[in-house]
């Protein structure tokens, strides 16, 4: 019987090394430990053993079941690592092939900027107005200190609707109509569409966007003026760029500044870009003209301010390269999902 | 403005390089757009001298000529000119030189014989016998005068004095002052502190009286708060001095005779327009100045004929208009070869008069764009003063005594008060001295007594003591002023109304739809493309008076069309698949409003690949994204931009938000679209942010489970699924958590007129899992609701 037993452990080994798939497994597992199999076959015969040999047998076969069990146990995980990595090695994609994308929509690149522009005016305490586009001359020019036969007229080119009432040049009338409405302290950004004559070209658009600002309290300085204004220039273009303020006029603000910020191309050499000045122009901006404060019923012997104005379409063009401003209008898709 | 730089040296010494002087002069204040070197494109060309000058042995036009350009061996050059003999100076352009154009210059052969450079014609070196009158147009500049007088080799610029900087200034509406010579240089003086040489000018006179040639009459003190006049007889026209053509050149005007020559010098050093007319035109030697009279006419200088109104100012004698006031000389004005009587005026005329005139005759002159900006009446006096000492000076004629000057301009000086104190905590200063203050203001000109400024007349602008911290801060250096925080705190947040605008744009984003940005005006044709009605109350548009043309001349009442282009435009470029939302500004009249209402749309427009429901869809999707649960679609069959079959109004808690549906095939086909279908929503935001639910609450996620259950009847095809959906909610009432259409089915097995419907219906209860015979009984309700809107079971 022993010899019978040890023959056993010999055929299933060998069987099992012979085992291709699942299916060839199970039959060993009924061929040698089923109720029909061949060990239980041999073991239906112990009883004819003496009471000796039973348990030496007993102890040898119980040995042996546990050595098959143990060996198709470890075939079968040896199978099935082999069926995964054949199954891994089918799977394989080629990861190179395109993603499926997902639908998303593009914002238009002025209101990305724009956004931008008003969360770092919020983050100072800026809140955002909005005003008419078609507005009294009052508001655009004559509160603003630029009466009916002021020269400064002729700069800015202007849609009229009636002799009252035109298309704003500027976003400065929400600067009067703020002050009418509100009494300081005033802090205040008020970005729009704004109008002026000029034919259609790479650089000019009869519609386009500025974005005002106005703050006025007791006791604000041009110091101040600087301070947020650079604050402002420092947050949009980069911690180290340069700014400069530079002597200009606005009718409505006394002294009169625009901002530059220093050539990002060729810090400050002289380039194409900023056409061999180092310096390209950014805003304009100022204290508040006391006759401007007058007009909004503001007492300039207590309070003081500062207003600035910047025009969208440049600052938008120059952040993402695009030379020519029609583009912005156009809407094509093909542009806007660049964005 | 041009300023000569050689004219700047006249008034202050200064030596610092062209680009230097620009940043120095923008940061002061004086914008500088930048500067131009005369002879920057001329390189190693020298003063020669012709040796000989002999017939070239191979060719019949072209000489052989021996140069000495001062470098001991004289070099052999061949010109085909036919004016040069031995002996002349000329320009000599050697080899490895350069001239305007970017013309190189080297040496070669000409028909066998050596060629060593070029001898060089005015035209060569970029100038015009209005340069040098004496000068040959056509062949070699042979040197004359000073110009020749000057060692052989000297580079030519030098010699002939071609070499100025002109420096461009941009000069703001505020300081006409500074659009001039003496302006700038007081400016540029004051920047580098530096003394202002400024000299009264000084006329010897040569007896008569200007009592027996002129008498001038003002008629409108109004619009001519200034008249001089000063006679010059003996006339002697010719061309004037090289350095003052030299200067005029610089500036950019044209050298013509001694006498239009010194009147175009002095506006250029004063700021003051300056005119000179021949006496022998002024009948009587009697000028008026007076309005036009009505149908009044008058041939200017340019030979154009124009027609004047009674508002605008003229020069006049008593039979001919001389002048248009401050514009332009009439043709009776013109100095001429022989004129031997001139008489200059000096004037001053109301700014504004001067810029409506200049307008409406459309012709702006040097002259006109100097008076519109307003100048200052006191500088009449020393701008003729300098005319006659020019006369004088040049030789050009002889000063009569006496001047006429009819003066109504106002003498009152304004006067501020100097306070250190406002200057240093309005800039945020607080340490620049009174002293600095002092002393910037005294160089500008303003005079001062103990703590009261006076203005200077030709500084009209300055009005306030704001004015006079901007004085103060330019010199100071706006670069030196410290930046600081402002004081207090502000909590600035976006309103309500903004948070939601904002909501909305990225709710659509996400949604795969592109942000368009269009113009506010259109075309008033864009309303019969889109086929609005033509009652239709959005047919009345803002209009604009002076639009750039009929494409951008009304404000828009709708969007749509707007949105209608963008749409043609992507399809023109073959863009396939297009989604895109505006948020649009419509401008609306209102009856007895000057401003019209701004209202803010919603515009969204989509084709390819989309339908109906796709728009219908991402609409809902919002609605439900902005806590609006409870609205209505209304099918709409009679809005001509829309398929009467697909189009529906939007419509909640009873307030119509706007409309969507597919665009009419015929106004697709005018926008050339006719190949597709388009979709179209057009939603108002204010109403939609009205029903804008910002506050969510948690609902309780579901203890028990649920059960499901499908129905499918068969309806009338007219019947609205919406009508069916209604009125199972209705009649199952709580139990029903959910019902979603599965299926809508038209065809075989299908009467016509007839569709069948399919839902599935979620069934829940809060509290217990619910039953079978609770399903049962919801389904028998849910079917009865059906059958009563004559809809029955499909089996």
């Amino acid at each position: 019987m022993k010899e019978a037993l040890n023959n056993i452990l010999a055929t299933a080994k060998a069987e099992l090394s012979q085992v291709a798939e699942a299916k060839a497994l199970d039959e060993i597992r009924v061929k040698y430990l089923g109720k029909k199999g061949e060990l239980t076959a041999i073991l239906k015969q112990m009883g004819s053993l003496s009471a000796e040999e039973r348990p030496v047998i007993g102890q040898l076969a119980n040995e042996i079941r546990a050595h098959i069990e143990d060996s198709i146990a470890f075939t079968g995980a040896q199978l099935r690592e082999k069926l995964l990595a054949r199954r891994l090695e089918e799977e394989k994609l080629d990861v190179t092939l395109p993603g499926q994308k997902s639908l998303i929509g593009h914002q238009h690149p002025l209101n990305i900027v724009l956004d931008e522009i008003k969360e770092i005016f919020l983050g100072m305490g800026f809140d955002v107005v909005h005003g008419p586009e078609v507005e009294l001359d009052y508001y655009n020019f004559e509160a603003l200190n630029l009466p009916k036969d002021h020269p400064a007229r002729d700069v800015q080119d202007t849609f009229y609707i009636n002799d009252t009432v035109l298309l704003r040049t500027q976003t400065s009338p929400v600067q009067v109509r703020t002050m009418e409405q509100q009494k300081p302290p005033i802090r205040i950004i008020a970005p729009g569409r704004v109008y002026r004559s000029d034919e259609v070209d790479a650089t000019h658009s009869p519609m386009f966007h500025q974005i005002e600002g106005l703050v006025v309290d007791k006791g604000v300085t041009m110091a101040d003026l600087k301070g947020t204004l650079e604050v402002f220039v420092k947050r949009l273009y980069g911690e180290d760029s340069q700014v400069r303020f530079r002597p200009h006029h606005f009718p409505f603000t006394e002294p009169s500044a625009e901002l530059d910020v220093m050539c990002f191309h060729c810090h400050g050499e002289g380039c194409r870009l900023c056409k061999g000045e180092g310096w390209i122009e950014i805003l304009g901006c100022g204290m508040v003209h006391p006759k401007v404060l007058q007009n909004c019923g503001i007492d300039p012997e207590i309070y003081s301010g500062f207003a600035f104005g910047m025009g969208l379409e440049r600052i938008v063009m120059r952040r993402y390269n695009i030379d020519d401003l029609r583009l912005l209008y156009d809407n094509d898709i093909r542009f806007l999902e660049q964005f | 403005m041009n300023l000569s730089m050689k004219w700047l040296s006249d008034y202050v010494d200064i030596d610092v390089t062209p680009k230097q002087f620009s940043d120095d002069m923008t940061m002061s204040g004086s914008k500088v757009e930048g500067y131009t070197d005369e002879a920057a494109e001329i390189k190693n060309v020298v003063v020669g001298k012709l040796l000989s000058v002999e017939q070239h042995p191979n060719a019949d036009h072209l000489v052989v000529c021996m140069v000495d350009v001062g470098e001991g061996e004289p070099i052999q050059i061949c010109t085909g000119a036919n004016n040069v003999k031995a002996g002349d100076i000329v320009p000599v352009a050697k080899h490895g030189s350069t001239l305007p154009g970017g013309v190189n210059i080297r040496k070669g052969k000409l028909r066998g014989m050596e060629s060593n450079g070029m001898l060089c014609s005015l035209e060569e070196l970029g100038l015009t016998t209005h340069d040098f009158p004496y000068a040959d147009a056509e062949g070699i500049f042979l040197l004359q005068g000073e110009d020749a007088n000057h060692p052989l080799g000297t580079d030519i610029c030098t010699a002939i004095g071609l070499n100025d900087i002109t420096v461009e200034f941009e000069i703001t509406p505020n300081r006409p002052d500074c659009l001039s010579v003496l302006g700038l240089a007081r400016e540029a003086a004051v920047t580098y502190n530096v003394p202002l040489k400024a000299k009264a000018p000084v006329v010897k006179g040569a007896g008569d009286d200007i009592a027996n040639f002129l008498k001038v009459q003002v008629e409108n003190p109004q619009l001519c708060p200034r008249y001089m006049a000063k006679v010059v007889k003996n006339v002697r026209i010719a061309p004037s001095p090289r350095w003052m053509r030299e200067r005029l050149r610089a500036s950019g005007v044209r050298p013509i005779n001694n006498i239009v020559d010194i009147t175009n010098y002095v506006m250029l050093e004063y700021g003051q327009p300056m005119h000179a007319a021949d006496l022998r035109y002024i009948k009587d030697g009697e000028i008026i100045v007076r309005n036009a009279h009505e149908g009044e006419h008058v041939t200017t200088l340019d030979g154009v004929e124009r027609q004047l109104t009674p508002d605008m100012l003229l020069i006049t004698t008593p039979e001919t208009i001389s002048q248009v006031a401050g514009i332009m000389g009439s043709r009776y004005s013109g100095i001429q070869e022989d004129t031997t009587t001139v008489f200059f005026e000096s004037a001053n005329f109301n700014g504004p008069s001067i810029r409506s005139t200049a307008r409406k005759l459309g012709m702006r002159t040097e002259s006109s764009g100097k008076y519109e900006k307003g100048l200052d009446p006191a500088t009449c006096l020393p701008a003729i003063l300098r005319a006659c000492e020019l006369v004088e000076l040049l030789d050009a004629g002889d000063v009569v005594d006496g001047i006429i000057d009819v003066d109504h301009s106002p003498k009152d000086q304004r006067q501020i008060k100097l306070d250190p104190q406002y200057i240093n905590t309005f800039l945020g200063t607080e340490n620049i001295p009174e002293r600095f203050m002092r002393e910037k203001l005294a160089q500008l000109g303003f005079g001062l007594e103990g703590d009261i400024i006076t203005v200077p007349s030709y500084r009209a602008d300055v009005e306030g003591k704001a004015d006079i911290a901007e004085e103060v801060a330019r010199f100071y250096g706006y670069n030196n002023i410290p930046s600081t925080i402002i004081r207090g705190a502000a909590a600035a947040q976006l309103t309500l109304r903004q948070k939601f605008e904002r909501r909305l744009g990225q709710l659509l984003l996400s949604l795969g739809l592109d942000e368009i940005t269009t113009f506010s005006f259109i075309s008033p044709k864009y309303y019969d493309k889109i086929h609005l009605p033509a009652d239709s109350a959005l047919r009345q548009s803002v209009e604009i008076l002076n639009p750039l043309g009929v494409d951008t001349s009304v404000m828009r009442t709708t969007a749509v069309p707007s949105m209608m282009e963008v749409l043609a435009r992507n399809y023109n470029y073959r863009n396939m698949d297009v989604r895109l939302y505006e948020m649009a500004t419509e401008y609306l009249p209102v009856e007895g409003e000057a401003l019209p209402l701004e209202r803010n749309k919603l515009i969204l427009g989509i084709y390819g690949g989309q339908d109906f429901f796709t728009l219908k869809g991402i609409i809902e999707t919002i609605l439900e994204n902005i806590g609006i649960a409870d609205y209505d679609l209304r099918q709409v069959k009679d809005n001509p931009i829309y398929h009467p079959g697909r189009c529906a109004e939007l419509i909640i808690e009873g307030d119509v938000v706007g409309i969507l549906g597919e665009v009419h095939p015929n106004v697709a086909e005018n926008y050339e679209l006719g190949n597709i279908r388009c979709y179209v929503a057009d939603l108002d935001v204010g109403t939609l942010f009205a029903h804008y639910c910002a506050d969510k609450e948690y609902t309780p996620l579901p203890r028990f489970p649920a059960a499901q259950r499908d129905i499918a009847v068969l309806c009338d095809d007219d019947l609205p699924v919406q009508e069916l959906e209604r009125a199972v909610k209705n009649a199952v009432g709580k139990v029903l958590e959910k019902i979603m259409l599965f299926d809508v089915y038209k065809g075989s097995q299908i009467p016509a007129g007839k569709k069948s419907v399919a839902f599935n219906l979620v069934l829940r209860q809060p509290d217990k899992t619910i039953t079978d015979e609770q399903c049962e009984q919801a389904m028998k309700k849910a079917l009865n609701a059906l059958n009563s809107l004559g809809a029955e079971l499909r089996n």
